[in-house]
């Protein structure tokens, strides 16, 4: 067969709006000019999936609120040590603290201080440090895991997916919190600790989405097609199977960097968090805070607020993420 | 010339159960046996309704699945026997056309990677400057201009998805192009642009087509010979005239009644050979005759214990129906469909609908995660 | 005598504030007389779907903008509020949708949907109503009914679920049914038995019946008369037999020309319409038929055609129509 196919064909009309109207030029161009009303107009030709749900995203108030708090998050977090108006371990009014009595809001100190007489908007700003660090470290290393075992199942099948399941399913059957426990006793009483454990919680979560929705694509039209052509097997899975997988595991990620915020914030309250309690995190801020409450009920407020601010805005954007990504809702 | 010589083709999908460890606790038939040729630069038509195996055939020719038994000799080679870096080295020279032209194009490529990804597995091409205009001559030989290039699927419409996925299949000059359900997703409008340019492209490229559908319409217009699938079995194959101009197998016949004809005077005159039930399980195949709990036609015990074999009644003509000459000469009165049920004692759908199309749906999806690619 | 059915100048326009509105139905009128089977007839997009769903009054009410007028037996729908709408549905008018399997509740078994709708609309006892439910199953041709009545909708095949539809349907004695492509999800030969059933019930029950399908032969053996849309517009109306021997619209005639027929002579090459059903122009700027027209002249663009007698009861919306008949007619 020759390659010159065009040639030996001849064209086959293109399939355009107004092609072969006949001689009458100015009327062929007056409806092709109308067609070009109602179809999509130059500027959106060639926008990918991806571009496109972006786009939505833009679109979406919810998307702008969470992206604006996790903006704020993350700012805070990076630029803390200068942001921070005083030094967060300096034991600051230590000799006005009383077993009773905690010094309340006063000049220099806008939020009062903690029950060692620390800086408590400090305390808070650091603590951001904390939290960004754990979440994202922690999400990032369960999604890794996750990702490989999953795509260890979804791309291979058969045996490998049955025995990489099961041991998911072991996983997914012992609870988190007593994982974590396990896991920070294990490894020691440090950030990192807390990060593993964190991450093990989370790596089945991840494996199971990224399987289940690899093995839906792998059977889809277009990697039959491909695998008709003679593309080899681990281009399909991974030029085309895996990047229309990975969108749900996006979302996930998103909306776990939340779960994992809180999680560090529970941990730590629980006293498995970092050994030396003067480095300020929310989670043991809400802990020290609780032998207060009566006194000082703000000290425990204010970390929560924190908590569930950041864990908000992770999780408006994901859900916004998960609706922008989602092909039911392109119009 | 035959191109493609399909002899004994067999694919059963187990059915699994357990706990832990998958037990087979049966098998769904959806093809049973099929044995027929695909002459050089002809088009051979598959019909039959949803659950017949007609689809799950036309993948096993081109091993998407993975043939219990049997052979397909393919120039020569048989493809059923091949194995790794052959099997994809062969798989450039047949080529597939899928029925929904959205799904079969990854959403999240452009069209000239979509196309470029053929000529590149195979390394049929050198330079991306050649591969480019290639891929241009290809898109105007299917009726796209040059600017879908950069376009993504979603982008088109229905009828150009189609036409872009007709050029990917060309990209890497096949000689066997199967087209399951080629335009049963397509407006009707648009139908027959499709069925135009493939008619179009096999005068051309001198391609052969495996065109498998339910629309006997159609198979009729585009085949040459057309085959009759019911239940995984051929029950009828004939040259496209033959097999319109005098159905002999009861099944065709009454499939044959059943499309409706876009012109009042014909659907008003005509007289419709009514099928009691729906399609029996294929996971357990009626005996003898598959088709005898619904045939208007059937005679006692031979059509419930023999199976019949597809037999040449005349040159271009085979039917598998021990009947065949008695019914064409008239000396077998057909009963109505309501007879035909009362005859059967149990209704056919009561065990038939559930299982055979959960289970086909089933099979279906099954075959990927036992074979890799 | 008043029509049954009277839908006038119907309209309807998908889109919220600030997105790109789509007008699906544009200023659509038809009739159905008492005891009429009428198709509309067109290809997707064309809105033939969306008027069932504004017959039925099932249009969302959000996003929605619906104007024009319905009249069942003179009575507007459109203004009715949602409660004597549902009483409407099932005791007036019923609807049979193109996929069973969905349009039945999964978790509740056959027999209970069916009865439900007799002792809601009819105000029958639970015994009187099973009874009544048995002998409708039988009447749609359902073997087995006192056992059927006990099954879930995924334990019947297609064809049993439509049938069991056109029972729940028919339950009432409606004076109008709709069908939205009611056998396009189903075989040949299951397609030849649902439409043989609809045509012995409407003759036996004098139920009026809208079918909406875009196929051309269901059309001609079933219905009197015969509406074909394109682009939310009646483009021609008339009597099968004038329609389909006389059509005169270039659409009507481009339809019949492209598809192939089991009756006609093989070989003959088919005639297709080209573009899609995308390539069109608004109807206030002419005729949205335009740019995939073979007659297209000036007259076409600029202002809207309008639906004119041909004669008698033939209507048609062409500036220039097609005067040669469209097939020939095989004998």
């Amino acid at each position: 067969m020759s390659v010159d196919l065009g040639k030996s064909l001849g064209k086959e009309p293109a399939s355009q709006p107004g092609k072969g109207l006949g001689p009458d030029l100015g009327k062929k161009d007056r409806i092709d000019r109308l067609a070009a009303l109602t179809a999509t107009g130059p500027d959106e030709a060639g926008v990918s999936l991806t571009r496109d749900a972006f786009r939505r995203l833009r679109r979406n108030p919810v998307a702008i609120f969470g992206a604006f708090l996790v903006l704020i998050f993350v700012f805070v977090a990076v630029f803390a040590p200068w942001l921070a108006p005083k030094d967060p371990k300096t034991l600051y009014l230590i000799a006005e603290v009383r077993p009773n009595n905690i010094p309340g809001s006063q000049a220099g100190f806008p939020l009062g201080v903690d029950n060692l007489g620390r800086d408590e908007l400090s305390r808070l700003i650091l603590g951001s440090q904390q939290s960004l660090l754990i979440g994202i470290v922690s999400t990032l290393m369960g999604l890794t895991a996750g990702m490989a075992l999953g795509i260890l199942a979804g791309g291979l099948g058969g045996r490998v997916d049955t025995v990489v399941m099961r041991f998911v399913d072991i996983m997914l059957s012992i609870p988190g919190l007593l994982m974590a426990i396990t896991v920070a006793l294990l490894l020691g009483f440090n950030p990192f600790s807390i990060m593993v454990a964190i991450a093990v919680t989370q790596i089945p979560i991840f494996a199971r989405l990224l399987r289940g929705s690899m093995l839906a694509q792998r059977n889809s039209d277009y990697a039959v097609a491909s695998r008709c052509l003679g593309v080899p097997a681990s281009k399909i899975i991974f030029g085309h199977v895996l990047p229309n997988s990975v969108s749900p595991v996006i979302v996930q990620a998103t909306l776990s960097l939340a779960t994992a915020i809180i999680e560090a914030a529970a941990l730590s309250f629980l006293g498995l968090g970092n050994a030396d309690r003067s480095i300020p995190e929310w989670g043991s801020m809400l802990a020290d805070a609780q032998d207060f409450l009566t006194v000082r009920p703000e000290l425990a407020f204010y970390p929560c607020i924190c908590i569930v601010i950041a864990a908000l805005g992770f999780t408006l954007l994901g859900e916004s993420l998960r609706e922008a990504l989602d092909p039911k809702f392109r119009r | 010339m035959n191109l493609v010589e399909v002899r004994g083709l067999k694919v059963h999908f187990p059915i699994r159960r357990g706990l832990f460890f998958d037990r087979t606790i049966g098998h769904v038939k959806a093809v049973d046996g099929v044995d027929f040729d695909l002459e050089h630069g002809k088009t051979y038509g598959l019909v039959g309704e949803s659950g017949c195996g007609k689809s799950t055939l036309g993948r096993a020719i081109l091993r998407l699945i993975e043939p219990t038994a049997g052979s397909v000799i393919f120039d020569g080679v048989d493809i059923a026997g091949l194995q790794g870096e052959k099997l994809r080295k062969a798989r450039k020279r047949m080529q597939m056309i899928f029925q929904d032209p959205l799904s079969s194009l990854d959403p999240r490529q452009n069209i000239e990677s979509i196309i470029t990804e053929g000529i590149d597995a195979h390394d049929l091409l050198d330079s991306r400057k050649q591969s480019r205009a290639r891929i241009v001559e290809l898109l105007e030989a299917v009726g796209l201009s040059a600017a879908a290039l950069r376009r993504y699927p979603h982008e088109f419409s229905g009828g150009q998805r189609q036409r872009i996925g007709i050029a990917r299949a060309l990209a890497v000059e096949p000689d066997l192009i199967v087209a399951d359900e080629p335009v049963s997703a397509l407006d009707v409008s648009v139908q027959a642009q499709v069925v135009n340019l493939l008619e179009k492209l096999q005068d051309s490229l001198n391609l052969t087509f495996l065109v498998i559908a339910h629309d006997l319409a159609v198979v009729r217009h585009i085949s040459d010979t057309v085959g009759v699938m019911y239940l995984g079995a051929l029950v009828e194959e004939a040259s496209s005239d033959d097999l319109y101009a005098e159905p002999l197998h009861p099944y065709t016949r009454s499939l044959m009644s059943a499309v409706p004809v876009p012109d009042p005077d014909v659907e008003d005159r005509r007289e419709r050979i009514l099928l009691p039930g729906d399609l029996p399980s294929p996971a357990n195949p009626p005996s003898g005759c598959r088709f005898h709990t619904r045939c208007p036609w059937r005679q006692p015990e031979r059509c419930d214990t023999e199976i019949p074999e597809l037999r040449v009644l005349r040159p271009t003509h085979k039917v598998a129906c021990h009947y065949a000459e008695q019914i064409e000469a008239g000396t077998i009165r057909p009963k109505s469909a309501d007879e035909v049920a009362a005859d059967q004692g149990v209704y056919v759908a009561a065990t038939g609908g559930l299982d055979a199309k959960d289970l086909l749906d089933a099979g279906k999806d099954m075959p990927l995660p036992q074979q890799g690619f | 005598m008043a029509p049954l059915l009277e839908v006038e100048n119907l309209s309807v326009t998908f889109g919220r504030k600030g997105t790109r509105k789509v007008q699906a139905v544009d200023g659509l009128t038809f009739t159905v007389a008492n005891g009429q089977t009428v198709g509309l007839v067109g290809e997707s997009g064309c809105g033939k779907s969306v008027t069932s769903l504004a017959i039925m009054g099932l249009l969302p009410s959000r996003g929605v903008t619906v104007s024009g007028d319905v009249r069942l037996e003179g009575r507007s729908l459109l203004g009715l509020p949602q409660r004597q709408l549902r009483d409407l549905r099932g005791s007036e008018m019923a609807m049979i949708f193109q996929d069973p399997l969905s349009s039945l509740n999964p978790v509740v078994p056959i027999g209970i949907q069916v009865t439900e709708v007799l002792v809601r609309h009819r105000k029958l006892k639970a015994d009187a109503a099973r009874k009544e439910a048995v002998d409708l199953l039988d009447r749609v041709g359902i073997p087995d009914p006192t056992r059927r009545l006990k099954e879930y909708p995924h334990q019947l095949s297609g064809g049993m679920r439509q049938r069991a539809l056109i029972a729940m349907a028919l339950a009432c004695s409606p004076k109008l049914l709709l069908a939205d492509e009611p056998t396009t999800a189903l075989d040949v030969t299951i397609q030849a038995q649902i439409l043989e059933l609809l045509k012995a019930l409407v003759v036996e029950s004098g139920t009026a019946l809208l079918m909406i399908t875009h196929d051309l032969g269901v059309v001609a053996g079933l219905c009197d008369r015969v509406n074909v849309l394109y682009s939310g517009r009646v483009i021609e109306s008339a009597e099968r037999r004038e329609l389909f021997g006389h059509g005169r619209h270039p659409y009507t005639a481009g339809l019949l020309a492209s598809v192939p027929r089991l009756d006609s002579p093989r070989g003959a090459p088919l005639l297709p319409i080209r573009g899609s059903a995308r390539d069109t122009i608004p109807w206030t700027e002419g005729c949205a038929f335009a740019p995939r027209c073979d007659n297209v002249i000036d007259a076409c663009i600029g202002r809207p055609p309008e639906l004119t007698d041909v004669d008698g009861s033939h209507q048609l919306r062409c500036c220039n129509p097609t005067t040669v008949r469209p097939v020939e007619v095989l004998g």
